[in-house]
C-alpha cells in the first residue's frame, strides 16, 4: 500500500468513498512507525491501541455517513499539547512521567473532528531550540539526510511527516518552531496569527509569542487542519473572537495581480547563496504567474533576534516556575529542605538550554534591568510590528527565505547558542508582530530542502494559504519525499 | 525628643464571589483540603487564567464608594517568587496599572475630629494556598483550596498618625466593604486582613523615617497592639542611637511583640512584568454606570435618610448605620411591625437592649437569638400598651433564652398590663388603706411620697398596672 504518499485531502476522499478504512489507514502508518522511526527518533510516545480504537469508532461513523472531512484521518501531536490520559513530556526530564488530566483545546478540536492521534512527537525541551538537539529523549534525525538535524523545536513533528509516518502533525511556533523545521524537512507549515488558535493546554514557552499550527505536505492540507484548529476559546483570554473564514474556499483563486513584497533586508549577510537562489527562482515563478513583485523594507529587521531573545526568555523564566517539584513533575530524591527540593529538582529536571533561557529571563526582568531590557524589547517589538504594517500598505504578502541555510549537521551549532539563535533570523519577526506566516518547499540546496516564507497581515491566513496553494499548483517541490522510506 | 508616628495600611479584602478570580472553582470556606482546586488553581502545565467578571464589578463598586478613579485599561502583572503554596511560582496581581486609582475615606480620629485618609490605589490579585505545618511530622501539607481566591488589596497613603487612627480607618473600611457587599469581612477566616507600614520621625519633620512592614494582622486588637509595640520599639532603637532597618516583621500575639521576618537585603526581587496570558482589563464607562445604578446605599446616605424619614437624631442615625447589618436589622424591625412602630422606640431598643445582650454574650448581630421579626413582635406590645417597657425587658430576656415569640411569653406568664381602671382603682384603694401614715404625711405636704404610692401599687400589680392609668387615678385619690 502506498497510501502514505498521498496528501491528507486525498486520503480524506478515499475514506469518504470507503476505498480505505480508518483502521487500515492508521494501521498502515503504525506499521511504518514501527518499522522506520528507530532511524529518526521522531516520536516519544506511540499509542497504537488507543489509536486503533478511535479509528474503529471513526469507521463506524463513516459507515453511517457521519463525521466531517477529517473523520478517521491520522495525525501526530507535538508532545507539548496536553493529552488526557497519554503522557505529555514537553521533551523534558521534568515531565518524563507527567500525564495531564485534560486535553489541550487543539487536541480536543481535532479529536472532535474525528482525527485519530497515532503518537506524540519529539521536540526540543519546552520548545527551546532550533535543531531538536535539546530533547531529553534524544536527537531527531532529518529523514532527508542521515546526520542532519530536522530543525526545531517541532523537529519530531516535521521529521515524522517528512518520513510519512503520518500525513499531518501539529506543532508550535514561538520564534520559527513550525516554519524552520518545515523548511528543513521539505514540508508546508503555518504559524497562524497570534490569538487564532487557542493556547489552552499547550505548555507555555513564551505566552505572547506561542502559536500552534499544522505541518503537512501541502498547503491545502494545512488549510484543512487550520480550519479545525482555529477559533475563539473561552479558556484562553488571548484567543481572538474574530470569525474564522473558510480556508479552503478561496484556494483556487489565481495569483494574478497579487502584490508580493520582497524585503531587501532578507537578502543580506548570512544568507546561503544556494538558499538565495532557490528563493529567487520562486520569486520568478510568482512573477510569471501574474504577481507583482515589489521591493519593501523592514528597517528594524536587525533588531528582531535581540528583541526576541529578551522577550521569550523573560516570559519563559516565569512560565517555567511552576515546575518546582512540589505538585507534579520531576522531584529530586531525599530533599533536605525546601531550598534543596527546588534547586535539585530543577537542576536535574531541566536541560542546559532551558536553564540558559531561565537565567537570561530572570536577569532581564530583575530590578534595575527591567527597563533596559524587557521594556526596551517591548518598544522594539512595536517598531518591528510597525515596519510590517507600513509594508502591508503596499503589498499583500511578504516573501523571503524561511531560514538562512538548509538543514545543518548534528552537533554543528550545539555549543554555539548565538549561531543557533541566528537560525530564527527571518522567522521571529512574525511572532514578535503576531502575524501569520508559512513556510513551503521551494527547492533544494545540496540535496536538502529549502523553505520559502510567506507572511500576510493579521488574520489573513486564507490569503496566505491561497498563495501557497497556487504556488504548489505550478511547482512540485512539495511532492518530493526522502527516498528509501517505502 | 518628641516623636510622631506615620502609618500606612494595606488591607486585603477577599471579594465575595462564588468562584475564583481566574478559574471556575468554588471559593467556599472550610472544604476538605484540595477539593476546591482545579487544574488552573493547581498551576498544571498549559492551563490559562480567565478573569472572573464579577471581581471587576466589585472593584468598580469599591471605587465608586470611595470616590476613587477607575482605570480604563488596567493590567495584570506577575509577581514571581517560589513558595510551595504558590502553585505557578508567581502570583497574578496588578502593579503599574491597578484597577482602582487614588480615592479617599473619611474617619474620626481619637478626638472625634474628621480626618480624610487618602487611598493610594486598590488592585485585584489572587490569594495563595495554605501551608499546613502541624499535621504531619517532618513534612508540610499544602492545601490549595484558597489558591486563586479573589482579593482586593487596598493601599492607603501614610496619612495615619496613631494606632487608634489606624484602627478607626481599618474599622471604617471593614464597615464599608460590608456595606457595599463586596467582602464578608470575616477576619477569623482571613477575609479581611491588614499589613501596617509603620515609621516614626521627629515631631514636625516632613521627612519620612525608615519603615517596617508588619504582616498579616487579622484583628483590630492585634493591629492596634502591633503598631503600639512597633512604635515603642522604633523609639527605643532611635533613642538608643541605633537605626531602624527597613524590614518585614511579624506580630506574635502570644508574646505581644513584633519580630523580624526578613530584612531589605533578603527581600525578594519579584520580577514583576505584565502577564502575557491576560490582555489589558478594559472597564468601559457604560459598565461603570451599570454598577453605579445597582450600588447599595452608602452609610452617609442611609444616615441622612434615617434622620429625614425616621426623625432620628444624627448621633443615633450614625450609630445605627455604622455597620450595615445593624441598619438592616433596624429597618427590618420596622418592616416586620404589625402596627406603625415608632422608629425611635425601635432605635432605642436595638442600640440599647439588643446590643447590650449581644455584647455580654459575645455575639454578632447576625448571630442574635432574637431576629428583627421577633423584636418587632415585642415592641408592638409596648406600643399598644399590652406591656410596659420594664416588663418588656424581662420578656426580651426570656425570648433570648427560649427563642419563643413575645406574644407567647406574655400570654403564658400573664404579663398583660392592667388597664382596667376599676381594677387599678381597687388596688389603689387597698394601698391607701394599708398606708395611713404615709397618706397623712403626703397630705401634710410631702408631695414626693407619690412615688412611694406608685411603687406600692405597681408591686401589688406585679408590675402590670398601666403606668399612665395609674398616674391619672392615683393623685385625685391621694388628694382626697
Amino acid at each position: 500500500m502506498d497510501i502514505h504518499t498521498k496528501s491528507l485531502a486525498e486520503q480524506a476522499e478515499l475514506l469518504q468513498q470507503r476505498k480505505v478504512s480508518s483502521v487500515e489507514l492508521c494501521q498502515h502508518y503504525l506499521d511504518r512507525i514501527d518499522r522506520l522511526d528507530s532511524q529518526f527518533n521522531s516520536l516519544i510516545t506511540v499509542d497504537a491501541e488507543r489509536a486503533l480504537a478511535a479509528a474503529k469508532r471513526s469507521d463506524e461513523k463513516l459507515a453511517k455517513d457521519e463525521g466531517g472531512p477529517l473523520e478517521g484521518l491520522p495525525l501526530i501531536h507535538k508532545d507539548i499539547f496536553c493529552t488526557d490520559g497519554v503522557l505529555t513530556t514537553c521533551g523534558s526530564r521534568m515531565l518524563e512521567n507527567f500525564t495531564a488530566p485534560y486535553d489541550a483545546t487543539v487536541v480536543q478540536r481535532l479529536q472532535n473532528q474525528g482525527m485519530v492521534m497515532l503518537a506524540k512527537a519529539n521536540m526540543d525541551e519546552f520548545a527551546m531550540g532550533s535543531s531538536n538537539e535539546n530533547s531529553y529523549f534524544g536527537n531527531v534525525i532529518n529523514p532527508w539526510k542521515v546526520g542532519t538535524v530536522p530543525g526545531g523545536s517541532s523537529g519530531g513533528s516535521a521529521a515524522a511527516v517528512a518520513a510519512r509516518l503520518a500525513p499531518v502533525a501539529t506543532g508550535t511556533d514561538t520564534g520559527g518552531s513550525i516554519r524552520q523545521p518545515a523548511a528543513f524537512c521539505g514540508l508546508s507549515g503555518i504559524k497562524p496569527s497570534y490569538g487564532r488558535v487557542s493556547r489552552y493546554g499547550m505548555i507555555a514557552f513564551a505566552s505572547s509569542l506561542d502559536q500552534a499550527g499544522p505541518f503537512a505536505t501541502t498547503a491545502k492540507d494545512c488549510a484543512m487542519m487550520l480550519q479545525a484548529m482555529a477559533g475563539f476559546d473561552e479558556r484562553d483570554s488571548t484567543s481572538s473572537d474574530e470569525a474564522v473564514p473558510s480556508y479552503t474556499a478561496g484556494l483556487d483563486q489565481s495569483l494574478e495581480g497579487l502584490k508580493i513584497g520582497v524585503p531587501s533586508e532578507y537578502f543580506a549577510e548570512g544568507l546561503d547563496p544556494l538558499v538565495a537562489k532557490a528563493v529567487e527562482q520562486a520569486i520568478e515563478e510568482f512573477r510569471q504567474a501574474g504577481a507583482h513583485i515589489k521591493s519593501v523594507s523592514l528597517p528594524n529587521q536587525g533588531l528582531c533576534i535581540p528583541a526576541y531573545y529578551v522577550v521569550a526568555p523573560a516570559e519563559a523564566s516565569s512560565n517555567l516556575s511552576r515546575f518546582d517539584g512540589v505538585r507534579f513533575g520531576h522531584r529530586c530524591d531525599n530533599p533536605v529542605d525546601l531550598e534543596d527540593l527546588y534547586k535539585r529538582s530543577r537542576a536535574e529536571g531541566f536541560g542546559d538550554e532551558v536553564k540558559r533561557r531561565i537565567l537570561i529571563g530572570a536577569y532581564t526582568l530583575s530590578a534595575g534591568f527591567y527597563d533596559a531590557y524587557y521594556l526596551k524589547a517591548l518598544q522594539v517589538r512595536r517598531l518591528i510590528s510597525d515596519d510590517f504594517q507600513k509594508a502591508f500598505n503596499d503589498v499583500d504578502v511578504i516573501l523571503g527565505p524561511t531560514t538562512p541555510t538548509a538543514a545543518f549537521a548534528l552537533g554543528d551549532k550545539k555549543d554555539d547558542p548565538v549561531s543557533m539563535y541566528l537560525n530564527d533570523l527571518y522567522t521571529v519577526s512574525a511572532n514578535l508582530s503576531g502575524l501569520p506566516a508559512m513556510s513551503i518547499p521551494c527547492g533544494f540546496a545540496d540535496g536538502l530542502p529549502v523553505g520559502l516564507q510567506l507572511v500576510t497581515n493579521h488574520f489573513e491566513e486564507a490569503r496566505l494559504l491561497q498563495v501557497a496553494h497556487q504556488y504548489q499548483q505550478i511547482t512540485d517541490w512539495h511532492t518530493r519525499a526522502p527516498e528509501g522510506l517505502d | 525628643m518628641a516623636w510622631e508616628t506615620v502609618i500606612g495600611l494595606e488591607i486585603h479584602a477577599q471579594l465575595s464571589t462564588n468562584t475564583k478570580i481566574f478559574s471556575g472553582a468554588s471559593t467556599a470556606f472550610g472544604a476538605e483540603p484540595n477539593t476546591q482546586a482545579c487544574a488552573v488553581d493547581l498551576g498544571l502545565p498549559g492551563v490559562l487564567p480567565v478573569v472572573n467578571a464579577e471581581v471587576v464589578r466589585l472593584a468598580v463598586r469599591f471605587a465608586l464608594a470611595t470616590n476613587s478613579s477607575i482605570t480604563e485599561r488596567s493590567q495584570f502583572a506577575r509577581k514571581n517568587y517560589f513558595y510551595p503554596d504558590l502553585p505557578k511560582g508567581y502570583q497574578i496581581s496588578q502593579m503599574a496599572l491597578p484597577i482602582v486609582g487614588p480615592g479617599e475615606l473619611t474617619i474620626f480620629d481619637g478626638e472625634d475630629n474628621q480626618k480624610t485618609i487618602r487611598i493610594t490605589r486598590a488592585h485585584l490579585e489572587e490569594d495563595a494556598g495554605k501551608s499546613v505545618h502541624d499535621l504531619f511530622t517532618g513534612q508540610t501539607g499544602i492545601d490549595l483550596n484558597r489558591a486563586g481566591t479573589p482579593l482586593l488589596e487596598i493601599v492607603s497613603e501614610p496619612d495615619l498618625s496613631s494606632a487608634v487612627e489606624a484602627v478607626a480607618y481599618a474599622k471604617k473600611m471593614h464597615a464599608l466593604v460590608r456595606y457595599i457587599d463586596i467582602c464578608d469581612g470575616n477576619m477569623q477566616e482571613g477575609s479581611f486582613r491588614c499589613d501596617a507600614n509603620v515609621s516614626i520621625r521627629e515631631k514636625g519633620s516632613d521627612v519620612l523615617g525608615t519603615r517596617s512592614e508588619i504582616k498579616n494582622l487579622n484583628s483590630f486588637r492585634f493591629l492596634e497592639r502591633a503598631i503600639d509595640f512597633e512604635v515603642e520599639r522604633q523609639i527605643d532603637v532611635l533613642e538608643g542611637g541605633g537605626e531602624v532597618m527597613q524590614e518585614t516583621r511579624l506580630y506574635d500575639a502570644d508574646r505581644d511583640e513584633t519580630r523580624s521576618m526578613r530584612s531589605k537585603e533578603e527581600a525578594f526581587d519579584y520580577r514583576y512584568f505584565p502577564d502575557p496570558d491576560l490582555p489589558p482589563l478594559l472597564v468601559e464607562q457604560s459598565f461603570i454606570e451599570q454598577v453605579r445604578a445597582s450600588m447599595p446605599e452608602l452609610q452617609a446616605d442611609r444616615a441622612k435618610r434615617f434622620v429625614n424619614d425616621y426623625e432620628l437624631s444624627e448621633v443615633d442615625a450614625n450609630t445605627l448605620t455604622s455597620e450595615r447589618p445593624t441598619a438592616d436589622y433596624f429597618e427590618a424591625t420596622l418592616a416586620a411591625s404589625d402596627s406603625a412602630l415608632a422608629p425611635r422606640l425601635a432605635a432605642t431598643w436595638v442600640m440599647g437592649e439588643v446590643f447590650s445582650r449581644l455584647n455580654s454574650d459575645g455575639l454578632t448581630l447576625e448571630q442574635s437569638p432574637v431576629d428583627a421579626t421577633a423584636l418587632a413582635g415585642l415592641l408592638d406590645r409596648i406600643q399598644d400598651n399590652t406591656i410596659s417597657g420594664k416588663i418588656a425587658k424581662s420578656v426580651l430576656d426570656n425570648m433570648w433564652e427560649s427563642g419563643e415569640p413575645a406574644d407567647k411569653i406574655i400570654a403564658d406568664k400573664g404579663l398583660q398590663q392592667i388597664t382596667d381602671t376599676g381594677a387599678i382603682e381597687a388596688m389603689i384603694d387597698e394601698v391607701i388603706a394599708n398606708n395611713p401614715e404615709q397618706l397623712a404625711e403626703y397630705r401634710a405636704g410631702k408631695d414626693k411620697l407619690i412615688s412611694y404610692f406608685i411603687g406600692a401599687v405597681m408591686k401589688a400589680s406585679k408590675g402590670k398596672a398601666n403606668p399612665g392609668e395609674l398616674n391619672k387615678l392615683l393623685k385625685p385619690k391621694l388628694d382626697g
